[in-house]
């Protein structure tokens, strides 16, 4: 069945998106990424290590611009100043790559965004030509907002950044899909494959994650489980749900019983 | 030689521009991009650009990330 992802411009068929961190090693980051069948990436933006030997690898040999869309993120950055910086330099490093993950972060200790700066990072960013994917909390009115502005996908938590909490607000991600005319991606707080797929049976458009996968046991085998994870839940939306009853229904026929 | 901050630490360049400073830093062909004092120095643009004494200069790359 094709039923591809729209985002900027660009179909993709796969709506799990996953994260590049805390993987053990760039293979294994490139096994994990390759079993999860995503075509979107995320990676990080960081100072260059200046010690480092000719030849060193690099996360981008093994997850290729040419096979992947590289999804370059703002996360760590505490204002919108410092996000739209690395949203600059990003660019600069993917050659004009104009898509980009936006997250303006609060504080350490939760890792909830940032709304106000956030919103002022998406404007300056749409206003300079990015394709803005922005992390924003699960307030429907927030999401209307950065879609209103511009952004080409807004992606609210499920819950905390890393935390495997699941999808805590149902209810609000209903609200904002209700009124969306872009993409809305759960990004954060998705722990296990059911959780993917609750996120999925709601109706959400996609998913972002990156801990679910790579602090699980076995990684690469998570990202299998949660491709097809989010492949049901979507099949599910589309095909809809049976109504909820209060008592039984045979699924047998009761005429011609014995 | 020019003085200069690179990655937040001091580095003596033995050249006059960004290309010089790549290369020293042995980071030629590498997928990065660099900054001078706060402003973006495009890769076309390396070989041009000219580094002073009390530059601020920063070098990315892509890693890992969620």
């Amino acid at each position: 069945m094709s039923d591809p992802l729209h985002i900027a411009g660009k179909t993709y068929q796969s709506r799990l998106l996953i994260g590049t961190g805390k993987y053990k090693d760039f293979e294994e980051t490139r096994q994990a990424v390759e079993a999860s069948g995503a075509e979107i990436v995320t990676v990080a933006v960081r100072r260059t290590n200046l010690g480092q030997e000719p030849g060193e690898p690099n996360l981008l040999d093994f997850v290729t611009p040419d096979k992947y869309t590289i999804l370059p993120n703002t996360a760590g950055c505490f204002n919108a100043e410092d996000a739209v910086r690395t949203c600059k330099l990003a660019r600069e490093l993917l050659d004009g790559h104009k898509l980009v993950k936006l997250e303006v972060l609060g504080d350490q200790k939760t890792l909830y965004p940032n709304i106000a700066h956030t919103v002022r990072a998406a404007q300056q960013l749409v206003d300079d030509g990015f394709d803005v994917m922005v992390y924003t909390n699960d307030d429907p009115i927030v999401a209307k907002e950065l879609e209103d502005m511009g952004c080409v996908s807004v992606m609210p938590l499920g819950s905390l950044i890393g935390s495997g909490l699941g999808v805590l607000n149902p209810h609000n991600l209903l609200l904002i899909m209700e009124e969306a005319r872009v993409p809305i991606l759960v990004d954060a707080g998705v722990g296990t494959p059911s959780d993917a797929t609750l996120a999925m049976e709601l109706g959400c458009d996609g998913i972002l994650m990156n801990s679910a996968i790579a602090h699980a046991r076995n990684p690469v085998l998570m990202a299998s489980a949660m491709k097809k994870a989010v492949e049901a839940g979507r099949e599910g939306f589309l095909a809809g749900r049976m109504p909820k009853r209060v008592f039984a229904n045979p699924s047998s026929p009761s005429e011609g019983l014995i | 030689m020019t003085s200069l901050t690179v990655n937040g630490d001091p580095l003596t360049l033995d050249g006059t521009t960004v290309a010089d400073l790549v290369a020293q830093l042995q980071l030629q062909g590498r997928r990065l991009a660099v900054e001078v004092n706060r402003d973006i120095v495009p890769k076309s643009e390396h070989g041009q650009h000219p580094l002073r004494d009390g530059d601020v200069v920063e070098i990315v790359h892509a890693i890992g990330g969620g």
